[in-house]
């Protein structure tokens, strides 16, 4: 039986298929020796061999550690973890180069800021406006400066179709308000936040706003100076770059006036046996040895998005995640999690009434090769919020093809058939049923 | 890395469509409920234990994968009629073994949910009123 919808796709918006080519691990087999389709990119993205060559490189010819030797090697590391950070500014468009920080991830970069700006600037009674789509990141963070502070956390809610409800955030910000951080695009239901217009609105009402970019810097062009944002936080490893690194962008004014928040080597200027004076931007805030590797391998991965072009990625996902929810949509019983293909970048969560996540991810990847995320995401109060436990994601990205949705969608009949109800009947062991 | 007939095979996709003993127990005596916060599975189990520690009566309840949910109808099967001394026995490999297929880490830990619950819930009396 064929299970592949008839569904249209626009092949001239995609990217050519030869930069598979590029990324070694795509010719790995999963589950039962079946080719890899790697749709869990939202987790975390694979690399080309020009990002694991300039590992390897770095490890082979130039490694030591940064700033502290006046040897060649410490001097060649110094030059290229430096010019990652020019790879950065010039990413995102950040006016200075010391407002590029280098941080381990989003995580990271979160939480600097709200153990160092929120614990010198919040007071009882401030307002921290978050939303309900936020991953744990963007939420633990601020739910433990406001328990040492006493600041307030509001959640800007969502419309029926999983978007902000900018009517909602409007009343919600008030001169209570101090800062506003929400995802740009959120990593379980895939909207694309209308983050301009958040930006403009929270600093009329006198609030700073950070980004949690970890979902949109990899896939959508990013300008921090267009933007006006005050904070802005990614991923290395979602980007084709290695774990391990991220960066927190801040305007200048604001990392200045804001007290380091991990203390130790390098970030300081001069050490007493009691006191210490910070360092200049940006070592003030890259306490101890740096990710110089993957920060050298981010740059590398930065280069290599850049030769393709972010808008064309954008316009490949979109492509793709179109073409996979008209198919998702299609299937009975099916409840896709988020808005229409237009307001959303390149991932469909969905959910089954009957069947849980683990079977779809499980049997994705042993019969289908398809490697999918099950469970929550790191988004539990999204997941409550719409009445379910768990869900599955596929998340696209440049590598991926119209023919791996199509596998995508024959596993997801393939589920719905394995685990329909049968009539089955448990063999009885107790007398007593 | 174990084949779908071997993971899924007829007894468990039996003991998910048709558990031993889903629901409530009126007459519990003891109960315990834990979920598996990574991806959203719970099990409940509810206990009647006599004055000797054997088990009169236990139902679970639940949502979740077919793994953690066909473990738990399989294992309170397996330990109605037993005693609290056979259930503080029975050890976690032995729960892996009665599910049968071979699993991978993050497998078990659906598969060993109902098992915790299990040997939590003759700690936890029910407060008398409690359960309705
Ligand atoms: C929207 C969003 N924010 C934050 C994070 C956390 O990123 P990391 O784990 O790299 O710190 C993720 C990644 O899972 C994410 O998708």
């Amino acid at each position: 039986m064929t299970t592949t919808p008839a569904i249209a796709i626009d092949r001239t918006a995609l990217l050519p298929v030869a930069l598979r080519n590029d990324f070694p691990i795509l010719s790995e087999e999963v589950g039962d020796h079946q080719p890899l389709a790697f749709l869990d990119n939202a987790a975390s993205t694979q690399r080309p061999r020009q990002v694991i060559d300039a590992l390897s490189g770095v490890y082979e010819r130039t490694y030591a550690n940064v700033h502290r030797g006046i040897h060649t090697l410490s001097e060649l590391s110094t030059e290229q973890y430096e010019t990652a950070r020019r790879s950065v500014q010039r990413l995102i468009n950040a006016r200075h180069l010391h407002e590029v920080i280098f941080t381990s991830g989003t995580t990271a970069s979160i939480n600097t800021v709200a153990r160092s700006w929120g614990d010198a600037n919040l007071r009882p009674g401030d307002e921290v406006l978050l939303s309900v789509m936020e991953h744990h990141s963007n939420l633990v963070p601020w739910q433990q400066t406001a328990e040492r502070t006493g600041a307030v956390l509001r959640h800007i809610p969502l419309t029926d179709d999983g978007r902000l409800d900018m009517e909602a955030f409007e009343r919600l910000l008030t001169e209570r308000t101090k800062l506003v951080a929400v995802a740009a695009v959120s990593n379980t239901l895939g909207t694309i936040n209308p983050v301009a217009e958040i930006i403009a609105k929270a600093h009329a009402a006198g609030a700073l706003v950070l980004i949690d970019a970890a979902q949109s810097v990899p896939h959508l062009a990013v300008d921090v100076q267009a933007l006006d944002v005050d904070f802005l936080a990614f991923s290395g490893h979602k980007m084709l770059g290695p774990s391990g690194v991220g960066v927190l962008y801040g305007k200048e004014a604001l990392l200045d006036a804001m007290p380091p928040f991990l203390g130790g080597g390098s970030m300081i200027n001069e050490v007493k046996l009691s006191s210490f004076t910070p360092a200049a931007l940006p070592a003030k805030f890259e306490a101890g040895t740096p990710p110089i590797v993957p920060a050298i391998g981010m740059s590398a991965a930065i280069d290599y998005l850049q030769s393709i072009g972010l808008d064309a990625i954008h316009r490949h996902e979109s492509e793709l995640t179109r073409y996979a929810y008209d198919a998702l949509s299609q299937i009975e019983g099916l409840r896709i999690l988020g808005p229409a293909p237009e307001h959303r970048a390149g991932l469909v969560s969905f959910a089954f009434e009957r069947i849980h996540a683990h079977e779809f991810a499980q049997v994705l990847n042993d019969q289908f090769g398809v490697a999918v995320r099950a469970g929550h995401h790191c988004t539990q109060p999204l997941h409550a919020h719409l009445g379910i436990a768990a869900s599955t994601r596929a998340s696209f990205y440049l590598y991926n093809t119209p023919e791996e949705v199509d596998r995508l969608i024959e596993g997801v009949l393939a589920v719905q058939r394995m685990f329909a109800p049968q009539g089955r009947q448990r063999k009885r062991r107790q007398p007593d049923e | 890395m174990p084949s779908e007939e071997e993971l899924y095979q007829e007894h468990i996709l039996d003991h998910y469509e048709d558990p031993f003993h889903r629901g409530h127990l009126t007459s519990a005596t003891h109960a315990h409920e834990d979920k598996n916060p990574l991806c959203g599975d719970v099990v409940r189990i509810e206990l009647e234990l006599n004055d000797e520690g054997k088990i009169k009566n236990v139902y679970f309840d639940g949502q979740g994968c077919v793994i953690s949910q066909a473990s738990a109808s399989m294992l309170i099967e397996e330990m109605y009629g037993k005693t609290i001394d056979d259930i503080k026995a029975f050890t976690a490999e032995e729960m892996l073994a009665l599910y049968g297929p071979r699993l991978t880490p993050n497998r078990q830990k659906c598969c060993l949910l109902s098992w915790k619950v299990l040997q939590s819930a003759v700690h936890s009396p029910v407060a008398s009123g409690d359960e309705n």
